[in-house]
């Protein structure tokens, strides 16, 4: 038998070993990747009290206020700042913004943290009845109570 | 009345899956040869059942019967004819029953067609294939029957969502659901040889070309969803890590890796209990993907409903067939013989190395895609994308790409670097590493700006396509079998895949404008002027229509028509791209708002070489398209030459 091939019990336990070793590194690398890269959710208040470090991938949601909505003369770069009744977080977006994208509703924008203000490469809002971001469902269901509570 | 019977046919459609299982599996021991001629007729039958209760459903759609629940919520009169009919399945019970229709259909067609593997054998797998339409069947009747009626008739159906009014939505999900539901047939082949201790090149050969023919549709599908959603999405990306989307990556990349295995397995047997494995991880990435897509869990256009019962029952089928399967796997692994041994250096132990890989980035998709779930439960919310995906999948899927240069030219069982048969394939691999450090050096040189894994991209698909060529080198080429034809498209079609998709990432020019009428912006070398809106209504919806003239370089203009298009049932907009295709890639151009001051918002991408991306991936299904028949040409030459034998003995022993 030539030397080259290696034992029948040894080569299914080498196969084996290899499988593991390339599924354990893909859990480590992919543990590791996450812990850097995945991006949290977070709400203006949230967002104020302990700010992301700069420039990291970050979602973030609320309510567009009203009145704060403003176009710059470019014509495709808009300006608003995004509430949750408790704190303010003023947003750059350029881009074609959704088609529900209206003062005084929610929305979700993917973005990252510039200065003091938040630079959205996207914005999310309620598509239509159906699909609704997922953090927004919670998000207007937990406003419908405040809403509720203001008003009693 | 169709209603009820339909509902009525699925009902015994399920009885007679139930009698596949019992009598498979009595048939199986001693006491219970009699049963065994039942089995292949019952599989037959419940096939053309399930046949006839989805054609009902189909009816029910075309016709418009509002009294049905499901058509009154997911359809409208107005609507296309094509629309109607893949309205169908353009909603969670239509969908659920159409897999359920492919398993059974499947089933009848293995049980009607296989002749080569021996009985036992076969008749495990049926009774295995019938064990897992049961629990869909659950599904349907007492979770999400298609066929319920409603008290109060509407005057109007509610319509289709209007991202899915799309040609598209009448290939991209049957596509897709053959594949994830071929791969149960996989799976219940893997099932039925490990019941009947019976792994082999006999069982592989058998099973070769289901994983084969769910592997094509699975690739078409991926290919065709990631063009749709390029194009109707109007965002300019072919592919977002979306969980859904991954939910169908994950099953092509475990069929991709059992593809591999179980051709060594029939050719070489070697790697016996690894293609066991694989059949039941393929067909369960396609059962976790559907538990993704189907529970609610998501929010997405995929998610039709959100309805935790639901969920858990999906859950629930998870778990019992993923988890007997494995516990299976687990009694039975120590059985299966060790197949043939393979040296270090050799194609078999090429392929392993693949196999690996892809099983690395299966495992890269799969957490990515869960993580959000886990960290859901414990209250933390994050969303996880490409700059997670990309470099992580990347790390596993550059090894692969080189190895794959280098395999196809291996000797079977064991190799040599040394020696004349190496020396003639050394110098032109050399050339081709040769150009791919050089297309990388001159990436890196002439655009700093890069990043380093679109020019990774780059140089390893400038290597990988003249060195998939390697294999037809030498031989003659009108001697060279499908098979092998098959392979050479398929590699060069990953090469070409990856070429577009480097190239979109590295050379993308996006411009974003609000334009004057008679303004015009320039974009990579194309200048585009807008020259008009015009509205515009079709059968269903209303639509703004800009008419933007866009030269390239300088040539005569051609007139591109994007459209925000308005629809009434159910209410909604969906912005409808432009694309003008030249052969070194695609000009992509999307009309926005009217902004207060008069102008219109518009965007416009110039993307080099995009389209490759998905003739890529055309030819790769085109490659597995090759194999298929190649290997189904030559079972029938053997079958007829066997034929023919026969017909000679009987004519002699007269």
């Amino acid at each position: 038998m030539p030397r080259a091939l290696i034992k029948p019990k040894h080569q299914r336990l080498v196969l084996v070993l290899l499988a593991l070793a390339a599924l354990i590194g893909a859990g480590l690398l992919a543990a590791w990747a996450l812990s850097r890269q995945a991006s949290y959710f977070y709400i203006p208040s949230d967002l104020v009290a302990r700010p992301p470090e700069q420039g990291r991938a970050v979602r973030l949601g609320g309510m567009v206020e009203k009145g704060s909505l403003k176009t710059m003369p470019d014509g495709v770069t808009i300006h608003f700042t995004v509430t949750d009744g408790k704190a303010e977080v003023p947003v750059r977006f350029s881009g074609i913004t959704p088609d529900l994208f209206v003062e005084g509703s929610g929305v979700v924008a993917e973005g990252r943290m510039d200065g003091r203000s938040f630079v959205a490469d996207n914005l999310l809002a309620k598509h239509d009845e159906k699909y609704v971001p997922r953090e927004m469902k919670d998000m207007s269901a937990a406003q419908a109570k405040q809403v509720v509570a203001q008003t009693k | 009345m169709i209603a009820e019977l339909g509902l009525a046919i699925l009902w015994m459609a399920a009885a007679l899956a139930a009698l596949q299982l019992i009598a498979g599996s009595l048939a199986l021991r001693p006491e219970g040869r009699a049963l065994i001629g039942l089995v292949r007729p019952v599989a037959v039958m419940q096939g053309v059942l399930v046949l006839v209760a989805f054609a009902a459903l189909i009816t029910l759609f075309v016709t418009t019967d509002l009294s049905v629940k499901l058509v009154a919520d997911n359809s409208h009169s107005a609507k296309p004819l094509i629309f109607k009919i893949a309205g169908t399945w353009g909603n969670h019970e239509g969908s659920m029953l159409m897999w359920v229709t492919i398993m059974a259909v499947a089933g009848a067609v293995v049980a009607v067609i296989e002749r080569r593997l021996d009985e036992a054998t076969l008749i495990a797998t049926l009774a295995g294939q019938a064990f897992i339409s049961l629990g869909f069947y659950a599904f349907l009747l007492f979770a999400s029957n298609p066929f319920a009626r409603l008290a109060q008739v509407p005057e109007e159906g509610q319509g289709l969502n209007p991202l899915l009014q799309d040609v598209g939505l009448a290939f991209h999900p049957p596509t897709l659901y053959i594949g994830y539901v071929g791969l149960s047939i996989a799976f219940s082949f893997a099932v039925g040889a490990l019941v009947t201790r019976n792994v082999g090149p006999a069982f592989a050969r058998a099973m070769r070309p289901w994983v084969l023919g769910a592997w094509i549709f699975l690739t078409v599908g991926i290919t065709a969803g990631s063009y749709w959603a390029y194009y109707t999405l109007g965002w300019g990306g072919w592919w977002f890590w979306d969980p859904v989307e991954n939910a169908s990556l994950m099953p092509w990349l475990a069929a991709t890796a059992l593809l591999h295995s179980v051709s060594v397995l029939s050719s070489r047997d070697a790697l016996r209990t690894w293609t066991v494995m694989l059949g039941v991880l393929a067909f369960s990435m396609s059962m976790v993907g559907t538990f993704l897509v189907r529970s609610g869990i998501l929010t997405s256009v995929h998610a039709f409903a959100v309805d935790p019962q639901r969920g858990a029952f999906i859950l629930a089928l998870l778990a019992i067939d993923i988890g007997g399967a494995l516990a299976l796997f687990t009694l039975r692994a120590g059985t299966v013989t060790e197949g043939k041994r393979f040296a270090f250096i050799s194609r078999e132990a090429a392929l392993v190395f693949n196999n690996v890989m892809l099983c690395g980035i299966l495992g890269i998709v799969l957490i990515g895609t869960l993580y959000p779930l886990v960290t859901e439960a414990y209250g933390v919310k994050v969303s996880v994308g490409a700059p997670y995906f990309n470099p992580a999948a990347a790390i596993f899927a550059f090894p692969m790409f080189a190895v794959m240069t280098v395999g196809p030219l291996l000797r079977w069982r064991k190799d040599r670097l040394t020696g004349e048969r190496s020396a003639r394939t050394t110098w032109p691999l050399l050339v081709c590493a040769g150009v791919g450090l050089a297309v990388f050096a001159g990436v890196e040189l002439a655009a700093r700006d890069i990043t380093i894994l679109p020019a990774l991209g780059l140089a390893i698909a400038a290597a990988l396509l003249p060195a998939s060529l390697l294999p037809l080198v030498g031989r003659n080429l009108r001697r060279t079998p499908l098979p092998v034809w098959g392979m050479v498209l398929a590699h060069a079609g990953i090469a070409v895949s990856l070429f577009g998709m480097a190239s979109e990432s590295a050379f993308s020019v996006e411009r974003l404008a609000a334009l004057s009428v008679g303004e015009a912006r320039d974009v990579g070398p194309w200048t585009v002027r807008l020259q008009g809106i015009m509205p515009v209504a079709g059968p269903n919806w209303t639509a703004l229509e800009a008419t933007a003239a866009a030269s390239y370089a300088g040539a005569a203009p051609i007139m591109l028509h994007p459209k925000a298009e308005t629809f009434t049932n159910p209410p909604g907009t969906r912005t409808e791209s432009a694309l003008s295709t030249r052969w070194n890639g695609q000009l992509y151009v999307v009309l926005g708002e009217h902004g207060a001051d008069g102008r219109w918002q518009m965007r416009f991408w110039w993307k080099p070489f995009v389209p490759l991306i998905w003739i890529g991936g055309a030819m790769v299904a085109l490659g597995g398209l090759l194999a298929l028949a190649g290997r189904v040409f030559a079972d029938l030459r053997r079958f007829i030459a066997k034929a023919k034998i026969a017909v000679r003995r009987v004519d002699q022993g007269r």
